[in-house]
């Protein structure tokens, strides 16, 4: 079982907020059946103009409920700007928390507020993504938002981004463009390394990537792993990702992580591309 | 509050006659059966009459049993063990609706460059036979991994056929058992698999025993080294009281086995019938025809499985679910998915999972307060009103 906090449970089993609303001032829907996930949030305001009644209707396990229910008690007696300013964490927090894993519970509520404010500013229906690029096609989420939930939460890894909205939670083909996306917003926070001579500067092909990338196991990374009585064994390289094996002394060596991200990673990305993410066989 | 426990297919209670006959073997008879002295080697006779009556349990030799630590090594050890006796030229035939302990290592072994064909099942959870005898088809030895029950939604294989067409196509052929064995009969004359896999704690003994059935004349590569033990097959110290306990509990499932049939056959068809009948949008997922005596899988629409379980939870009532959430993960059940089961079922599915110690009123109580359950999880959801909602499916 989940380790719900108190605050989630209260909301879940008596959730606030419940049906819908005859003329609602903005009305939001995000999810559907087949994500497992859906919420519709509708609001009116008074007359001046906050939010005197909010109602939803939610289709989710126990904490995207909890995450609706809290969500409309957030944003009673809110104005519109006030309410647009609820983040994700915002609601989590509100919960008392959200288990890893459920953090995109508290993110469909976000994006149920928004839609819902854009349909009373527009009139219109916000189907999202329509202009975005989609990245994640088992999901449908779009570049932006993931860009949104790592710029938000400070996320560093596909995982948590597949928590936080789902993305690469399904068939994880999109997992190196998300692991791409990461890497573009941790890039532009740092300033660039100094340009190595190795370093291609234009695209490689698949074929010259490959090459690189045995080379520098070869000349960077095999002999540094061999000092420590360890090899190492390219399994499959498909787009960014690229599988390998421990050996010898690395084989189940508690450090083989920190040997994997911090020395592998970090020479392939240096020599490589900065897009690539080094898995472990089995991972 | 009562627990009402509706999920003996996760695992199941201890029967206090099993807790019984292990208890001598943790503080007064605790040698090992290996040692050169009276104390220990009085347990070994312990062991061998265990073993004993488990082989007649699937009317199996004595020596064709393996004691292991659960099903998923017996499952294991089936799949590595037959991998690398045959070598990677070796295709490897199995269904998309196993156990993980059987998908687990049949993936693995693809990584490691074997052939791996993964035969699909129908809307009802049967298996593509047709797919099932073109994989047979081609030169080259084949390793066949089919679940006799299906853990899920208790469809029971045509195991007689399906071993039958990979004997014929020359393959070894292992089945996980564990699902079938103490509920309907396994006889390995009848049933000529040549491997089989079951586990102590689904019928009624402890976690962390499992059998592994090896028939004679079948050969493995050992998947656990170390010790003499189990004829060389499986190294590692015997879990005497555990098997002393396996031992206990297959002989209270051959004892009722019938009786017990019949009566969870009734306490089920009242429960899945009753709910059809009191919750709307409701269905069952899997074959009802050939399926086990204990399980039903139903599938409420519009609404979702960890949902539910939470709210039956909040009552004492203790079920699985096949949802995404649940799991952790963000698809459904890979067996659910694998039937075909409409998009607005999927995530609302809920196994319902008897043995022999439930009774008539918790099926009453179960039926009387299911309804309202969905009925709550359905005012809150958006779907299932008739209503076209704006939204990008
Ligand atoms: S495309 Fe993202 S998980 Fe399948």
């Amino acid at each position: 079982m989940w380790n719900y906090s108190e605050k989630v449970m209260d909301h879940f089993r008596n959730p606030r907020n419940v049906g819908k609303i005859e003329k609602p001032d903005g009305t939001g829907t995000v999810g559907s059946l087949a994500c497992g996930d859906a919420l519709t949030l509708m609001f009116k305001l008074d007359a001046d103009k906050r939010i005197v009644d909010v109602k939803f209707q939610t289709f989710g396990c126990a904490s995207a409920i909890a995450s609706s229910s809290a969500l409309t008690e957030m944003v009673v007696g809110k104005t519109i700007e006030e309410a647009e300013k609820i983040t994700n964490k915002d609601i989590a927090t509100f919960l008392g928390g959200l288990p890893d894993q459920k953090m995109h519970c508290s993110v469909m509520g976000r994006e149920a507020l928004e839609a819902a404010i854009h349909n009373y500013r527009t009139g219109e229906t916000m189907i999202k993504n329509l202009e975005d690029h989609i990245v994640c096609t088992c999901f449908g989420v779009s570049e932006n938002e993931i860009r949104r939930v790592v710029t938000e939460n400070s996320l560093t890894t596909v995982d948590e981004v597949t928590n936080f909205c789902k993305a690469g939670g399904g068939c994880g083909m999109c997992q190196d463009d998300i692991q791409k996306i990461i890497v573009s917003i941790r890039d532009a926070k740092i300033p660039p390394a100094p340009a190595v001579a190795d370093k291609p500067q234009k695209k490689l092909s698949n074929l010259q990537k490959i090459k690189l990338i045995e080379e520098i196991i070869d000349r960077e990374i095999r002999p540094q792993l061999k000092k420590d009585g360890g090899d190492i064994e390219l399994l499959d390289i498909v787009g960014d990702r690229v599988t390998i094996a421990f050996r010898g002394m690395c084989a189940g060596c508690h450090s083989a992580d920190f040997t994997r991200q911090d020395f592998i990673e970090a020479k392939l990305r240096e020599f490589v591309d900065p897009a690539i993410a080094v898995v472990e066989e089995g991972e | 509050m009562n627990t009402i426990y509706f999920d003996n297919n996760a695992t199941t209670c201890v029967a206090p006659e099993v807790r019984d006959a292990m208890m001598p073997f943790f503080n007064d008879l605790y040698g090992n059966p290996s040692s050169m002295h009276v104390f220990g080697g009085q347990v070994a006779k312990h062991v061998k009459a265990a073993r004993e009556r488990i082989a007649a349990f699937i009317n199996a030799d004595p020596s064709e049993i393996v004691f292991t630590s659960c099903g998923t090594e017996s499952d294991n050890m089936a799949l590595h063990g037959s991998a690398e006796l045959l070598g990677p030229q070796a295709k490897i035939i199995t269904s998309r609706v196993e156990h993980p302990a059987v998908l687990g290592p049949c993936r693995r072994l693809k990584d490691m460059g074997f052939r791996e064909i993964e035969i699909p099942v129908d809307g009802v959870g049967q298996l593509d036979l047709d797919a099932f005898r073109e994989a047979l088809k081609g030169h080259g030895p084949a390793i066949v991994s089919l679940m006799w029950a299906n853990n899920e939604t208790g469809v029971i294989f045509p195991m007689e056929k399906l071993v039958e067409l990979a004997k014929e196509a020359g393959a070894v052929i292992h089945s996980d058992a564990v699902q079938v064995a103490g509920k309907l009969p396994v006889d390995v004359k009848k049933m000529p698999v040549d491997m089989l896999s079951i586990s102590g704690h689904k019928l009624h003994a402890p976690k962390g025993i499992g059998i592994f059935y090896l028939r004679r004349g079948t050969r493995l590569k050992t998947f656990m080294l170390g010790g003499h033990q189990e004829n060389g097959r499986r190294g590692g110290t015997e879990n005497v009281p555990y098997i002393v306990g396996l031992g206990k509990a297959v002989e209270l499932a051959a004892a009722n086995m019938a009786e017990e049939s019949r009566h969870l056959t009734r306490l089920r068809d009242k429960l899945e019938n009753g709910l059809l009948a009191t919750c709307p949008d409701a269905r069952v997922n899997g074959d009802r025809a050939h399926r086990l005596p204990n399980t039903t899988n139903m599938s409420f629409e519009y609404i979702e499985g960890e949902a539910i379980l939470y709210h039956m939870s909040d009552l004492g009532i203790c079920a699985s679910t096949g949802s995404a959430c649940a799991a952790g993960s963000l698809e459904p059940s890979h067996v659910i998915r694998a039937m075909g089961v409409p998009f607005t079922a999927v995530h609302g599915s809920v196994r319902f999972s008897l043995s022999r110690y439930n009774t008539e009123a918790e099926v009453d109580y179960v039926l009387d307060h299911m309804p309202k359950i969905v009925h709550k999880l359905r005012d809150l959801s958006p779907f299932g009103k008739g209503d076209v909602l704006p939204v990008n499916l």
